[in-house]
């Protein structure tokens, strides 16, 4: 193709300005893509449809069609798994999406400037920091004997709390840690948001009403509905691959109290070494992500790039 | 009266927020500083002597300092591809019309929503048939398949609001277009170009899921190993948060300097 490529563009007068320049630019990244993303799927999309479980190797891994789709589909645990997963993203969104709502607002208010530098810098350390990092802050954070979090528990008179040795203390604790590494990325968005609303608009509103809400409510709110689709679909992807973190604190445990989908199909395919099952969960898992990112697109990029 | 109050709100609030989002990063690292003793206190110590100890047995450990040169040799040879790659392919999007665009466009975002879990189980596979298994080379490649989306957004972007002028009078001076893409691309969309490699650097310095199922002794990274201190009886907490401050304070600095560019660098760009 770049033999082509170059025959093509020396016949034009000026140089690399031919049909096939763009294709020249493109091919390392695509090529490189097509080798490390798509030949990976497709390998896959092979494996899970063949019986591949290494620690057996003498069965050969022979190819038995759907069936270890038809055993996923029909398989309790993948289902309560990603039912999990969804608990987990309606349990942590509307807390991101009202704590960062209000953290946006404390920062797009007029004054304080400092203090208002101080705290937009600061947001942007739960962000970076290493998410296995989280994991391990979350274990020191919530153990059951010396813990800092049972003792402001104890401030608020409740008992020691053995959060992660119970199903219910082991999810809230993961979903606290969720919460605090990214609430600061909804608070962002929102700031983006609300410091697109015209100042003269916003200036006019403030003098016909002092409610807070109504100027919400009426003025501000559309320029955030683009950064909430965002924030809803993102966040959607995010749980649906969310691993590090969790498996750090509790490796899906106790019994299957945090077991999200990417725990469990890790736990298949690395721990069971049926790879032919897990991997038919992960194309399916696959699926499910490319209806979200068509929606992403869909609705966010206005512009088609 | 009233205005001073809604001003102290304001203050309290702002003051929560720097609260809310530095006390477990801060909380790790005033455990990396304590005694084993102190940490295990029961209810938490606040004030305390601090000691270096910790931070003299990791630096000790060549299991800790191997780690951080492996995640470093990984993060830093992966950027560089991904810039090497990802900077030509962003001058097409940038520059260009042709057919497929948006479907390429729609493949490259796409990559930022997969969960790692659907290339790991392949990889690892084909890892083990190709002796790739273990080497810094495997994850530098499947790092690949994160930052290169990352970099062509944030570089494209970058690449569009360069004047086309500029490139018009380039033209007339009789300048092909690769003479234009070095000379006045990369030169002027450099910044771009720096901030998508910080962003590269920072995700691939941070990956765990790659890192724990394609290495073994030989090329664990920084998370894989603080996280394998996380099993036996008597946790050495001190060594653990003291690591884990090891790996997060590079990444923190980095992340300070592109903060401006954080929400973008997250969304792909679909909120400004």
């Amino acid at each position: 193709m770049s033999d082509a490529a170059t025959t093509a563009a020396r016949r034009k007068p000026n140089r690399g300005y031919g049909r096939w320049t763009p294709a020249l630019f493109l091919a390392p990244a695509v090529l490189t893509l097509l080798l490390i993303g798509i030949y990976p799927t497709l390998f896959a999309l092979v494996t899970s449809f063949r019986r591949y479980n290494i620690t057996r190797p003498r069965e050969g891994f022979p190819f038995i069609g759907f069936e270890n789709y038809a055993n996923v589909l029909s398989d309790s645990t993948f289902w309560s798994s990603l039912f999990l997963t969804a608990k987990f993203y309606v349990t942590v969104l509307p807390i991101q999406v009202v704590l960062g709502l209000v953290i946006a607002l404390l920062l797009h208010k007029p004054g304080m400037g400092l203090l208002k530098s101080l705290a937009r810098v600061t947001l942007v350390v739960p962000l970076a920091t290493t998410y296995a990092v989280v994991g391990l802050i979350g274990r020191l954070i919530f153990n059951r004997d010396f813990g800092v979090a049972n003792q402001f528990a104890g401030f608020l008179g409740l008992g020691p709390i053995d959060w992660l040795s119970t199903p219910d203390g082991a999810f809230a604790a993961i979903a606290i840690m969720d919460v605090w590494q990214w609430t600061p990325f909804c608070a962002l968005i929102f700031l983006a948001g609300l410091s697109m609303v015209p100042g003269e608009i916003e200036e006019a509103a403030r003098l016909e009403t002092s409610s807070k809400l109504a100027l919400l409510r009426h003025v501000q709110l559309p320029y955030l509905l683009p950064g909430l689709t965002a924030v809803m679909i993102l966040r959607s992807a995010d749980v649906l691959k969310l691993f590090d973190m969790v498996f750090v604190m509790t490796r899906g445990g106790p019994g299957s109290a945090t077991d999200l989908i990417s725990i469990y199909i890790q736990r298949v395919g690395f721990r069971i070494f049926d790879l032919g099952t897990a991997s038919a969960q992960a194309i399916l898992l696959l699926i499910l992500t490319i209806i979200i990112s068509r929606l992403y697109i869909r609705l966010l990029y206005r512009e088609v790039h | 009266m009233r205005i001073s109050s809604s001003k102290i709100f304001h203050a309290l609030g702002l003051t929560a927020v720097v609260v809310f989002s530095l006390f477990p990063f801060l909380w790790m690292v005033a455990a990396s500083f304590k005694t084993q003793g102190d940490i295990l206190a029961s209810p938490p110590v606040w004030l305390f002597t601090p000691t270096l100890q910790n931070y003299a047995e990791i630096f000790a450990d060549t299991k800790v300092s191997g780690a951080i040169i492996n995640s470093l040799i990984v993060a830093t040879f992966s950027t560089l591809l991904a810039v090497l790659l990802g900077a030509p392919a962003a001058f097409a999007l940038a520059r260009y019309e042709f057919r497929g665009k948006s479907d390429l466009w729609f493949w490259f975002i796409s990559n930022r929503m997969i969960s790692p879990i659907v290339l790991a189980l392949p990889v690892y596979l084909l890892a083990i048939q190709t002796g790739l298994l273990d080497t810094h080379l495997v994850l530098i490649l499947i790092y690949l398949t994160f930052q290169l989306p990352i970099v062509v957004w944030i570089v494209t972007d970058q690449f569009k609001s360069i004047p086309a002028d500029l490139e018009q009078a380039a033209r007339l001076d009789g300048a092909d277009q690769f003479t234009i893409f070095r000379k006045i691309y990369l030169t002027l969309g450099a910044p771009g170009i720096a901030v998508s490699a910080i962003f590269s650097f920072i995700f691939s310095w941070n990956e765990l899921l790659y890192a724990l199922v394609l290495t073994r002794r030989n090329v664990q990274t920084a998370p894989v190993v603080a996280t394998s201190f996380m099993s036996g009886y008597e946790l050495p907490w001190g060594k653990i948060m003291a690591t884990g401050t090891v790996i997060v304070l590079p990444v923190t600095i980095f992340a300070l300097i592109v903060s401006r560019h954080m929400v973008r660098g997250l969304t792909m760009g679909a909120t400004k």
